[in-house]
């Protein structure tokens, strides 16, 4: 891929000309208090919304003084580490460092955030730090909540893996299926609403069922889920049906739905649900309650949900001014919980810090997601949508966007063709977050 | 300076160039409704709208007639594709006019792949004869409003073909219905791989 080098040297040649060039032409605008007379930024959080905002910002102004700290060394995509767990990719494919941010001129510091002061607006870090600042953008992602179901607890996790934070997780989640008998049962907890990534699921539970049907073919997916519906369920179930016998008696999919998991036993891997149910299980696989990440309900940023309120239009805190929080922390219904959205957020709130630094007026914002689910060999399909501000709240833009056509409208080339439009997503999102 | 038109004859001309452009202008550039629309493609579609493959294309340097006319077209569903037939309903044409903007004014950066490269000198011959005309430059000048070839996806200019030639999607020049026509008449499936490993070298 010579020419992808080439197109790296023209972004890092750029920065620098930007970083330059800007200096004059951005001195006399700046009217910090203090920073000396530059705009001071401070991101919470280095995953896909928090990395999207620091490229974001120093486009927007390659002289802002922009930090963000971030606890853990390098990422790991959750998006796509589903064909991680099934052995279709290399966790490597997944891992991200923040060094392409550091290379644009962002202050990259690893260290946990332990508090945010919004009245004396800075940030403390667990590694004895301070960070002051004129706009603070806070992306902690999401806190798993072990204690909704008893017997499970972090501890826990290291037998019995969430896998839904990736990295290490992902890893134990493999290795459990890659080790498990033919013939095994693979059950997964699945999460009330609102969590992380709603399809992220039931494409595990496909590409689960793919591996299984290539390679331990009388095994079996289970999934326990508290709800009545899931997010593409009738793209999904139709997928199962023709692939892995789902609703036959050979199914190799099976789906429980309003009957969430209470308890679970770690020592047998067996699990009750609500209605007194019990199922044990060779893997066992917990994805728990989710709320906003831990950072953000120690800043006062939730609301009773656990989750973060803000202003649709530029993602500021309502609870604490000049603090503005994105991705899956946020409330930003109809915007789901997902990478693509986060990023889509992260620009928009740039935009919106950058315009209440400058004392411009916000411009009309823009959002989009698109989201793929691998579900077999040679077949992906998709939930898109264009999401706009209207009447002081985001909507859906009407009669746009929606699920990939099924039922009569079903075309196995464009669903062969979705999967290969889901690495391009994957390539080209991850190069606009972190590189 | 920013509207120039010309593709890149060297690759580190590209470097310099952009470069350059960036440093005049990015600032402002970057805050208006233009740059608002495009950060949502852009997730997709690559920074700047240069796709790291591999099969959605790549949109920077597009001309703001043929985006234009590329979106109108998705949303009254008259060119197949199973995303951005949902997408581009989502937007004005005062959107796609913003949108078209701000692409319009990126470079298009020929993205070298996978290629058997006999074949693709066979299939610069192929091109010679049955694409140039319409196709400028290896189908890397935006201003001859033929759309991008030489360093485009694979996969997406193979898709386009196939659509073509499946009658799903409607040539919008007849002289393109004959050309790809004879090209398979004469050349068969190979020709039409030899074609696209040309495109793949990135080469003019």
């Amino acid at each position: 891929m010579k020419l992808n080098m080439t197109r790296r040297n023209l972004l890092k040649a750029s920065a620098v000309s930007v970083a330059a060039g800007s200096m004059a032409s951005f001195s006399g605008l700046a009217s910090a208090h203090n920073h000396g007379g530059k705009h001071k930024v401070v991101i919470v959080g280095g995953g896909i919304a928090g990395a999207t905002a620091a490229k974001s910002l120093k486009r927007l102004d390659p002289n802002m003084d922009v930090t963000l700290i971030e606890a853990g060394a390098d990422y790991h995509t959750c998006f796509m580490s589903n064909e991680v767990i099934n052995g279709d990719r290399d966790i490597k494919t997944i891992r991200f460092t923040l060094d392409g941010l550091k290379k644009q001129g962002i202050n990259v510091v690893i260290d946990e955030v332990t508090g945010i002061d919004a009245k004396g607006k800075k940030v403390s870090t667990k590694g004895g730090k301070s960070f002051g600042y004129d706009r603070c953008i806070v992306a902690p992602g999401v806190e798993l909540n072990y204690s909704a179901i008893q017997g499970y607890s972090a501890e826990v996790a290291k037998t019995i893996p969430h896998a839904w934070k990736a990295g290490e997780q992902t890893a134990i989640l493999r290795d459990q299926l890659a080790a498990m008998k033919d013939g095994g049962t693979y059950v997964l907890v699945c999460p009330p609403n609102p969590f992380r990534c709603p399809p992220g699921p039931y494409e595990r539970a496909s590409l689960v069922a793919k591996y299984f049907k290539d390679n331990k073919p009388k095994s079996k997916v289970i999934l326990l889920d508290p709800k009545p519906a899931f997010s593409k369920k009738g793209l999904f179930e139709d997928a199962w049906k023709r692939h892995y016998g789902y609703g036959s008696a050979n199914a190799m999919i099976e789906w429980h739905g309003e009957d969430g998991v209470v308890s679970v036993d770690p020592k047998t891997k067996t699990v009750t649900t609500a209605k007194g149910k019990t199922v044990k299980a060779d893997v066992l696989n917990i994805v728990p309650p989710q709320k906003a990440g831990k950072i953000a309900q120690i800043a006062g940023l939730t609301n009773d949900s656990g989750w973060c309120p803000i202003q649709g239009k530029t993602f500021e805190s309502t609870i604490h001014k000049d603090v503005y929080v994105i991705g899956d922390a946020a409330i930003a219904a109809p915007l789901p919980k997902s990478g693509y959205a986060a990023n889509s957020e992260a620009k928009v709130a740039a935009v919106a810090v950058y315009a209440s630094l400058t004392g411009k007026s916000m411009i009309e914002p823009s959002w989009v997601n698109t989201c793929y689910s691998i579900v077999a060999h040679d077949e992906a399909i998709s939930v898109a949508a264009v999401y706009a501000y209207e009447g002081d709240k985001i909507i859906s833009v009407p009669n746009s966007g929606g699920l990939t056509p099924g039922g009569d409208g079903f075309n196995a080339e464009h669903r062969k063709r979705e999967v290969q439009y889901a690495y391009s997503w994957f390539n080209n999102i991850v190069a606009d977050t972190f590189k | 300076m920013i509207n120039t038109k010309k593709p890149f004859l060297k690759k580190w001309m590209g470097v310099v160039l952009a470069g350059g452009l960036m440093a005049s202008g990015m600032a402002q550039a970057e805050f208006d409704r233009s740059t608002m629309l495009a950060n949502t493609c852009v997730g997709c579609h690559g920074i700047n709208g240069i796709s790291d493959g591999p099969a959605i294309p790549s949109i920077g340097g597009m001309s703001e007639e043929y985006f234009i006319n590329s979106m109108k077209e998705f949303r009254a569903g008259e060119r197949p594709n199973t995303i951005m037939t949902r997408l581009a309903k989502g937007y004005t044409d005062q959107d796609i006019e913003d949108m078209a903007k701000y692409f319009a004014k990126q470079k298009y950066v020929q993205v070298e792949q996978a290629h058997d490269r006999q074949a693709a000198q066979l299939g610069q011959r192929l091109h010679n004869t049955f694409c140039d005309r319409c196709h400028d430059a290896a189908g890397t000048n935006p201003e001859d409003e033929a759309g991008f070839l030489s360093g485009q996806m694979r996969a997406y200019l193979e898709y386009s073909l196939q659509d073509y030639l499946s009658g799903e999607r409607e040539y919008k020049e007849s002289r393109m219905k004959r050309e790809l026509e004879s090209l398979i008449n004469r050349h068969g499936d190979a020709g039409v791989q030899q074609l696209l490993d040309y495109y793949a070298s990135g080469k003019e």
